[in-house]
């Protein structure tokens, strides 16, 4: 395990290279400073049990900052409308500030063009459009769908409904000791059957970084199309879709700091002019006649009936805060954080670290000798900490490590040294009681 | 749950003790009726064996289980207090288990104060909500058993 992380400083680059062009990529020459950055957050200065809270679940949701609330807020007290309809002032004041949220999530990922951003529910609803609308365009019996031993639930239950509906085959890229994805045993999968491999950019389960430069290349040499669930891995390394060149790719708002309820697909052009639409209602149509329905163009076709407004807009404040901050600014102070956060935790004995992967993002999975991970929560709570314990939504991971569950601790870009700490005595002392 | 949790009382007392000093935690291998049963919200796991004799009586209860402290101390308190048991009995102390373990607002049934007594050492879970799947998986398996198909047929 110890050399699990040796190469650990080096890899900040390789990621950090694919920032390079996009938005939040942008230099800052000050130094973090994560004190001021807390004040952003009321949140984070609420007592929990008569404590400080200390808040290491931020793979499963961020905590938000004032920014974000006050987008949101001000939207609603000022500029509020139904979109796209109305030709009264307010409604097209509604339109443009949904549109500007458009025009930043597209900055952001680096998109070639803004309509290239449809927005959904959640990252799960982008998947499971594309399964169904990718699916109907471009899959039939036989075909086959490649995903990898550590996807989330979201990425691993929309294919299999579609396998039940349309009898693709679901080829799934094994896991090795260290959670990792071996870039040989994904490859060898890709058939001249394979029409799409749909792969988690970071594992939320274990903080393992697949390397998807490389597997998108594999892929399109074989003539597959690639789907990346950005889901983890936006928040610690953004996503510069143009220089990954994936075909797709899905996050979720509220792990991004925004709101909960909105979620984004971006698609290439042609692709998504290539699939039918995913809902049908209100807001996609371009004509509809009882014989017959033309549809809208692209972003519409795939935004039936009036979408989240408000939480796009307050996702777009989201992103203008990442920028500020500076995305690779944040990257470091996670980096640092996970660093320290796994020599604290080596410290205690009776600890296993599931997931050593040389490249990690953010997330600490672990498992104590005596004590189950709700037990290990349950106690951790009673300190005012909030950790994650169970499978996380990825029960095949759990599986392939011989675990029911694990606890998790995830950093964002708000926690701080001070805090591992805390975190790091209480796992010891929960060591202690439980000791037999 | 208090704003200040009481998360090392829960596991200072008869919890902390049971999931060190599992009681009857074997296999039963000419049991009568058995389940198995998991949770999926942890994928915690418990199977319960039982060997109801001819008069109906719960003549030997065992567990098995792949569960957290709270799970595991349930299942063992509940093979102790079902032991000698008749269903009907094991179906009664379950409800007032679930009682103790949410609202504790039952009064003990006729001849089983002793029961209901042994059982309230855990009523600490009353405190953590978030925790009475987990309390109440071993009974839940315990009753699926009680359902289910005999073993052996």
């Amino acid at each position: 395990m110890e050399a699990a992380y040796s190469g650990y400083g080096q890899l900040g680059a390789v990621e950090r290279s694919l920032l390079e062009g996009c938005a939040a990529g942008e230099n800052h020459s000050a130094p973090y400073d994560v004190e001021k950055v807390r004040t952003d957050f009321p949140i984070l200065h609420r007592p929990v049990r008569g404590r400080p809270l200390v808040y290491l679940d931020t793979a499963a949701s961020a905590q938000k900052p004032v920014q974000v609330m006050e987008a949101e807020r001000s939207f609603y007290a000022e500029d509020y409308a139904n979109v796209h309809r109305g030709l009264y002032f307010l409604s097209q004041r509604a339109t443009e500030c949904y549109d500007a949220a458009r025009r930043k999530v597209q900055a952001f990922l680096n998109a070639r063009y803004q309509h290239e951003i449809i927005f959904t529910r959640s990252a799960t609803e982008a998947i499971n459009l594309v399964a169904a609308s990718f699916g109907e365009a471009f899959l039939k019996n036989g075909d086959e769908v490649v995903i990898t031993g550590l996807e989330h639930h979201s990425n691993i239950v929309p294919w299999q409904l579609l396998r039940s509906k349309k009898g693709i085959v679901l080829k799934v890229a094994p896991l090795n000791d260290r959670g990792e994805v071996p870039l040989e045993d994904f490859k060898k999968l890709l058939s001249p059957r394979t029409r799409l491999a749909a792969l988690a950019h970071v594992s939320n389960a274990l903080g393992t970084v697949l390397p998807v430069t490389e597997m998108i290349r594999a892929a399109h040499s074989a003539g597959t199309k690639v789907l990346i669930d950005g889901s983890q891995s936006i928040v610690h390394l953004g996503a510069n879709v143009r220089k990954l060149d994936c075909d797709f790719f899905v996050f979720s708002g509220h792990k991004l700091y925004g709101p909960t309820g909105i979620g984004v697909l971006y698609g290439k052009e042609a692709l998504l002019e290539a699939m039918p639409p995913y809902q049908g209602g209100g807001d996609m149509i371009a004509r509809v006649t009882f014989e017959e329905t033309t549809f809208a163009p692209l972003p519409a076709k795939f935004e039936a009936g009036t979408p989240a407004i408000a939480q796009a807009v307050a996702l777009g404040a989201a992103t203008d805060y990442l920028i500020r901050l500076g995305l690779d600014r944040i990257y470091a102070h996670e980096a640092r954080l996970l660093e320290y956060a796994t020599s604290r935790l080596r410290e205690i004995e009776s600890l296993s670290i599931i997931g050593t992967a040389a490249n990690k993002a953010s997330v600490v999975s672990f498992v104590l000798d005596g004590a189950h991970p709700h037990d290990i929560a349950q106690v951790l709570d009673s300190r005012g900490i909030a950790i994650r314990a169970g499978h996380h939504c990825a029960q095949p991971v759990m599986t392939r490590f011989g675990v029911p569950a694990t606890a998790r601790a995830s950093f964002g870009l708000y926690n701080t040294f001070d805090e591992v700490d805390v975190f790091a005595e209480a796992v010891k002392s929960v060591e202690a009681l439980f000791q037999r | 749950m208090n704003e200040i949790g009481e998360t090392s009382d829960l596991y200072e007392g008869a919890i902390l003790e049971h999931d060190r000093h599992p009681r009857n935690r074997r296999a039963m291998v000419n049991c009568s009726h058995t389940a198995r049963s998991e949770n999926p919200a942890c994928g915690d796991e418990v199977c319960v064996f039982l060997a109801i004799d001819d008069r109906g009586i719960i003549g030997d209860i065992a567990f098995g289980s792949k569960s957290c402290a709270i799970a595991t101390a349930s299942a063992s308190l509940m093979t102790e207090v079902l032991a000698g048991k008749t269903p009907a009995q094991a179906r009664i102390l379950s409800d007032h288990f679930h009682a103790i373990a949410t609202d504790g607002a039952e009064a003990p049934p006729d001849g089983m104060e002793v029961e209901i007594e042994q059982l309230a050492t855990l009523s600490g879970l009353r405190n953590f909500p978030a925790r009475e799947k987990c309390a109440m998986l071993p009974w839940e398996t315990m009753l699926a058993a009680l359902e289910g198909p005999k073993e052996g047929k």
